[in-house]
């Protein structure tokens, strides 16, 4: 009996493991990055349009607006062909080849970021730059959305596809049978249905496309300015990070673990918007 | 057929959108292919057999250091986090009762973990592991990190596994007169393996592929470190190396095959001891 008892104590100590992680985790980012915003100013730093570390200038907005670019282009272009890939594995795909499709889904999942970033660094740069002749020469938001949108297919994919699977069937089946082509029958019954699902399926490639950093930094230029169009570099809060991490220190190094903070926050933010709305789903 | 063909032509609207699915359906795994096929097809002629070396130099760039660093690197992680996920997993779904309040905390802080992105876990292990502890740049604080970071999928997976053994098992185990722990131990577990070995696997495949969470946690030296406290680079972090140094880029092309097939390689066998649970 006296074994139980240690064993289900062990068992309950692993379980707070993981909420050990979350609080280090909290402790640590903003003990150290909470004092740089106050002395930086919480203003200035958020919506400082300067980012020049020599001079202790310190202000994230040009990375806090690089990184909502490039998400935006993400979803801009993954979701469309996602949701319309997803439609295709739930309601078109013929049996034979549904399985080695599914598989190669799978396999985008898991292709390393830093392969990714290498394949957008030698082949889509040299393509943008051979498409729009004299606009761009290097990383820029374009490419690094068009990366993030490959990035982030596999998860709208299959998350979509299983929110269209869950719909029930006779959604389907009522619109067929009131005369609607399967395309009306998808796209104004299944579609609308599966809606909250969908929504999940694109905060969590947001969050990904967001908290993306090894190929972001090696396509998309990793200037710390306003960018003016899509064909200019941007940099990001990841890529901030990782970029200056090697040599910062002192407020620099603290504005550093700042700009995790408001990485951190904006993270905190979409986990939030995917509970509410996988809570919207079970109670559908 | 021809009647099909009728019904599109007298709705024009559904036949473009069925074009429009095809054709994302299209882009969707000509891209892949081509990926796939571009890096095996510029990187397979690039292996040869200095990039195998024991020794790293400037000169050959060997990847084998670099290998062997990612294998310790794996091992270490998963003697952390496996039975840390186990144990939690086992909590849970044997012991927790529902809807208690605990649980549902435990629950929103492995979600909260699992969306962090690794450059924020890579920060958190430089502040804490190699910082705070002062352990430096070592494999040891890579691997604590990573620890970390693979912890709530195979919580998620684990769990999934026990739920997935039917509690008829349990009631039997129980009736023949065995205690809670031995159920748990000879009878559920045994018959979750299958789930939780996908799982640990899946979880093999994103330490291979990290590299944000590990270049301030355990370094850039391309050599095997003497212990656990020395520091190392894994293949991913060498090939981020190779790629943005720009002087190698025949060495990066034949890194990225090694990663690649590694990766996947190691996802397809999730994948297949996946499927044997849902056989049982």
């Amino acid at each position: 009996m006296r074994k139980e008892k240690i064993m289900q104590a062990v068992f309950l100590a692993a379980a707070c493991a993981s909420i050990l992680a979350v609080a280090l985790i909290c402790i640590f980012l903003f003990a150290n990055g909470v004092p740089a915003i106050a002395e930086i100013g919480a203003a200035d730093f958020l919506l400082g349009k300067t980012w020049r570390p020599g001079n202790d200038v310190y202000g994230i907005l040009p990375m806090i607006m690089g990184s909502i670019y490039v998400t935006a282009g993400a979803i801009l272009m993954g979701v469309p062909i996602g949701l319309l890939t997803a439609v295709f594995m739930a309601e078109y795909c013929p049996k034979n080849i549904y399985k080695p499709l599914k598989s190669a889904t799978e396999l985008l999942a898991g292709i390393p970021s830093i392969v990714y970033g290498f394949f957008g660094l030698i082949v889509l740069i040299p393509a943008i730059r051979n498409i729009f002749p004299g606009k761009t020469n290097g990383g820029s938001i374009l490419v690094a959305s068009i990366l993030l949108a490959m990035m982030i297919l596999p998860t709208i994919i299959g998350v979509t596809e299983s929110a269209i699977r869950t719909v029930p069937r006779h959604y389907y089946e009522g619109a067929l049978a009131l005369g609607a082509t399967k395309e009306r029958s998808i796209f104004l019954c299944v579609i609308p249905a599966a809606k909250s699902g969908i929504m999940a399926a694109v905060v969590l490639g947001a969050g990904r496309a967001i908290g993306e950093t090894m190929a972001v930094m090696m396509v998309a230029g990793n200037q710390a300015r306003l960018p003016g169009s899509v064909f200019q570099g941007v940099r990001t809060l990841t890529t901030n990070i990782v970029l200056e991490m090697g040599y910062a220190a002192d407020l620099h190094r603290e504005a550093l673990i700042a700009t995790a903070v408001a990485l951190f926050v904006f993270i905190l933010i979409i986990n939030f918007a995917v509970a509410c709305l996988n809570r919207r789903i079970t109670h559908e | 057929m021809s009647k099909k063909l009728k019904e599109y032509i007298r709705h024009p609207g559904s036949l473009f959108m069925m074009i429009l699915v095809i054709l994302a359906a299209c882009i969707t795994f000509a891209v892949l292919l081509f990926l796939l096929a571009y890096i095996l097809v510029k990187g397979i002629p690039q292996l040869k057999p200095s990039l195998f070396a024991l020794e790293y130099t400037t000169e050959n760039v060997s990847m084998l250091p670099a290998i062997i660093n990612t294998l310790f690197m794996t091992l270490i992680s998963l003697l952390i986090a496996v039975p840390f996920g186990i144990f939690s997993a086992i909590y849970l779904v044997e012991y927790a009762k529902r809807g208690n309040r605990f649980v549902n905390i435990i629950r929103l802080t492995t979600e909260t973990l699992s969306g962090i992105p690794s450059i924020v876990y890579g920060l958190f292990g430089m502040l804490f592991f190699v910082t705070a502890l002062k352990w430096g740049y070592s494999l040891l604080a890579g691997a604590f990190t990573l620890a970390i970071m693979i912890l709530p999928l195979i919580m998620r997976t684990t769990e999934e596994a026990l739920k997935a053994v039917p509690d008829t098992f349990r009631e039997g185990s129980f009736g023949l007169g065995a205690g809670k722990l031995r159920t748990v131990f000879r009878i559920v577990l045994p018959a979750a393996v299958p789930g939780i070995l996908a799982g640990i696997i899946l979880a093999v495949g994103r330490i291979v592929g990290e590299t944000a969470a590990l270049i301030y946690t355990s370094g850039t030296v391309a050599q095997i470190p003497s212990s656990v406290f020395g520091s190392g680079r894994t293949l991913a972090v060498h090939m981020y190396n190779l790629s943005s140094e720009g002087l190698h880029m025949n060495e990066s092309y034949a890194t990225a095959v090694v990663l690649l097939v590694l990766v996947t390689g190691i996802n397809a066998l999730s994948g297949f001891a996946a499927k044997k649970l849902s056989q049982i």
